[in-house]
């Protein structure tokens, strides 16, 4: 795995001027922004804004057509690219869907490891096993996804996600499809991940979250970011009449 | 609002709904879709096809297409009063017998009594999966060529002892058309109905009823076009319906191979003149009636 | 005679339409046995083919040519909507007039596929066309998301299908497959309209061969077949509870 010349006093993702469009429908209008090592961000915006589209091209889910996407300084843009290699210093849940329904979740969370990084089985479990503790789901090692509830199987997410041992996780809305009452236990566990030191990209709508756990919030209309700032300032000093507007409605 | 989980539900769903209607089921449509759906071209795409073979087999023997046509406009109005006409009686037949019983057997599942419940949902079971041809061996060996009443003797053609052997598969499958229209009124229905002081009869044919048999009739009329696609199968029972008369008459003219797809292409065509009309109906109808309820 | 054929024949002494002639006459009792292995043969052989035309269907569907979809698309709706009896005489006749013959001995012509092979393929592509849309059907139940979340755990696309999208599809997809397994199985006595040699068509012979067996015959044909497809639906509801994925449906 190699590190491209890249130190940890530099950005851990480095995201330049980025461009990317659906068909004709210009998504991403020119992007930048710099992830540093141990940071906590959160872009927020009202829908179709690009935010989730945006953390899915750092993970190379979706292309880019144009710009610049450095992933420890990993080039992510390169059609050369080793997505595996990627893969596995970033990791992603997502907003529903999330696990495997066919594997119980102790299952779910070895599956990686063992199948695509050829681990030993044994050792993987007693890492699965910690992680549950972790994100505080024990004694539901062996219930299958379908008997968990929406907050469980999102705890189990992170869990599987971390099991790859990234250096970096991408929240897409996880709690979007939530009810309000399990969407605490999920937040919390990612409070804990946070305060543990590992860097995390948040696309979300809980703002009492950002405001709390955040380093820095980011917040993007329309495929460009309009203002940014830790959320000290950002929530009582915004300038820009679109965030103003925006926060006005959710706050 | 605490979220009660049982120990296979989830509140957050696992997986897409499978998105798969297998035929059979009680508000199927499938056949009178794609009936009502071939365009025009696509029928005269077929009537080229079936002109198309006598060309190719033309070329490689002495018997030629125009002799095949020729045989086959000979013949033709007799396979169509004697042979056609069979199946479309056989089918009418059938489908009057198979309704009635299949109504009875359908609200005989549904019904409070418990025997008669399970015997009329075992009966269903048993002749929806039973093969259709051994049912119509059977009942054409077992059924008794003339019935006695009093004084007179009737005697029973094989066609008519073919409708009692078609009309069993249909009787179940009529009955899981029945019951699934029933089932699909609102319990709310009962409900209120059972509030205004009617006994069950009352509201099975007062209320339920009335609204579900408009919805029933579009499964209905889907079975009917099955059916009589269906009805070639007595032929391998003896009985003198289109096939046999095709195969009795290309027989006659020698068995020339170039016969077969004028003889067989004209009994697919004249199903399909039938059927079509018929399954256009079936899909306006199923519009119009498709009320939520 | 052994005390099984033994209290058939004289059933058969006392009540004349009551002749199980195939309980202990061993000639009828291997027709019998004949027919019945035929329609298993023919039912697991169209079962396998049947599928591998599914799944080769279902992913010709995806395929980016449009005539090959059009052509899929045409094959499931033909056979889907026409008699199975009209596709097998059709392929008997019709295209047996195609098949090349050889001659094993100079004089007789033998066409290198028999009837039970038409029977086989026209079966085989009525079942397939089927399960085209099953495998379809299952595949599209398979999240997006799922296959996402796999992608972003390093699995490549192989992997993804084999350890996600496949498993997860035919859990899904099992009941429908059975329920056509089931159909398959019924219309397997539609060949006896191009003399394949199976249960039905035995059971007609012997009866035309001895009408004291006319009742004998009836209820035995009955009964094998409803044993037969209860066991199939029998087996398959246990295996489809087996391997059924929690929180799934209802």
């Amino acid at each position: 795995m190699t590190t491209h010349n890249w130190t940890p006093d530099q950005p851990l993702i480095s995201i330049r001027d980025v461009h990317k469009s659906f068909g004709d429908l210009e998504v991403l209008k020119g992007i930048t922004l710099d992830v540093r090592q141990g940071e906590v961000i959160c872009i927020i915006g009202p829908s179709g804004s690009g935010k989730s589209t945006l953390i899915r091209c750092i993970n190379a889910l979706n292309p880019i057509n144009s710009g610049s996407i450095k992933v420890e300084g990993q080039e992510v843009n390169d059609p050369k690219l080793d997505k595996l290699a990627l893969r596995k210093k970033v990791g992603m849940v997502f907003q529903q869907y999330n696990l495997f329904p066919h594997k119980t979740a102790l299952e779910n969370i070895m599956m990686a490891p063992v199948k695509v990084l050829n681990e030993p089985v044994d050792e993987v479990e007693q890492r699965a096993r910690k992680l549950m503790k972790r994100v505080n789901l024990i004694g539901k090692e062996d219930a299958y996804p379908g008997e968990l509830s929406g907050g469980q199987q999102q705890r189990v997410a992170i869990a599987r996600s971390l099991a790859m041992n990234p250096d970096v996780i991408l929240f897409d809305e996880v709690t979007a499809a939530l009810d309000p009452e399990t969407v605490n236990e999920v937040l919390l566990a990612i409070k804990d991940l946070a305060q543990d030191g590992m860097t995390c990209i948040l696309v979300t709508h809980e703002m009492g979250f950002a405001r709390e756990v955040a380093d820095h919030i980011y917040f993007t209309d329309r495929g460009v970011i309009v203002e940014h700032g830790p959320p000290a300032t950002f929530f009582t000093e915004a300038s820009d009449p679109r965030t103003q507007e925006f926060l006005s409605q959710i706050l | 609002m605490a979220i009660k989980l049982d120990n296979s539900q989830t509140d957050l769903p696992v997986l897409k709904p499978f998105n798969y209607s297998p035929a059979g089921q009680p508000g199927d449509l499938q056949f009178s879709r794609w009936l009502a759906e071939v365009p025009p071209h696509g029928f005269i795409g077929l009537l080229l096809l079936a002109c198309l073979w006598p060309v190719i087999a033309a070329a490689q023997s002495n018997f030629t297409t125009t002799q095949a046509f020729e045989a086959l406009w000979r013949w033709m109005p007799f396979l169509l009063t004697k042979g056609f006409l069979l199946n479309v009686v056989v089918s009418f037949l059938t489908m009057l017998i198979g309704t009635i019983a299949g109504i009875l057997l359908g609200l005989g599942q549904i019904s409070p009594i418990n025997w008669l419940r399970r015997s009329c949902w075992f009966i269903t079971q048993l002749f929806r999966n039973s093969p259709w041809l051994v049912l119509l061996f059977i009942v054409m060996l077992a059924f008794p060529f003339e019935i006695q009443i009093g004084d007179t003797i009737i005697p029973i053609p094989d066609w008519m002892k073919a409708v009692f052997g078609l009309s069993l598969p249909i009787m179940a499958n009529i009955a899981e058309v029945v019951r699934g229209g029933v089932q699909s009124v609102s319990t709310g229905q009962w409900e209120a109905a059972e509030s205004l002081a009617y006994t069950r009869q009352q509201t099975l044919w007062m209320i339920i009823l009335p609204q579900c048999f408009k919805r029933m009739i579009p499964p209905w009329m889907n079975w009917y076009a099955i059916l009589t696609m269906a009805t070639p199968l007595i032929s391998l029972l003896g009985v003198e319906e289109i096939i046999t008369l095709s195969r009795q008459a290309m027989e006659s003219e020698d068995n020339h191979p170039e016969l077969l797809m004028p003889f067989f292409g004209f009994s697919l065509v004249i199903f399909f003149i039938y059927c079509y009309p018929i399954a256009r109906l079936t899909m306006k109808l199923e519009k119009r009636f498709n009320v939520k309820g | 005679m052994n005390g099984f054929q033994q209290y058939f024949y004289d059933l058969a002494q006392e009540y004349p339409r009551w002749n199980f002639i195939f309980f202990y006459d061993p000639t009828q009792s291997d027709r019998v046995i004949q027919g019945l292995w035929m329609t298993l043969e023919l039912s697991v052989i169209c079962v396998i083919l049947s599928v591998v035309i599914g799944i080769l269907g279902a992913w010709l569907q995806g395929a980016p040519s449009k005539t090959v979809r059009i052509i899929v698309q045409g094959y499931i709706q033909f056979f889907r909507n026409t008699p199975p009896l009209v596709q097998l005489l059709f392929f008997y006749f019709a295209l047996g007039q195609f098949t090349p013959t050889y001659s094993p001995d100079g004089w007789l012509e033998v066409p290198i596929i028999s009837n039970v092979g038409w029977a086989i393929i026209s079966l085989s592509f009525f079942a397939g066309a089927f399960n085209v849309e099953i495998f379809r059907a299952g595949i599209e139940s398979v999240p997006e998301s799922t296959q996402e979340a796999a992608e972003a755990l390093c699995m490549n696309r192989a992997q993804i299908f084999r350890y996600v999208v496949f498993p997860l599809a035919f859990r899904v997809s099992l009941p429908a497959l059975n329920n056509n397994l089931v159909n398959l199985v019924k219309t397997t006595t539609q060949a006896l309209a191009i003399a394949v040699p199976e249960l039905l068509y035995q059971m007609i012979s012997i009866y035309n061969d001895y009408s004291t067996a006319q009742y004998a015959c009836m209820l035995v044909l009955f009964v094998a077949y409803i044993v037969l497809v209860g066991i199939l639906v029998f087996g398959m509801n246990h295996w489809e509870r087996k391997i059924k994925v929690p929180g799934y449906g209802n």
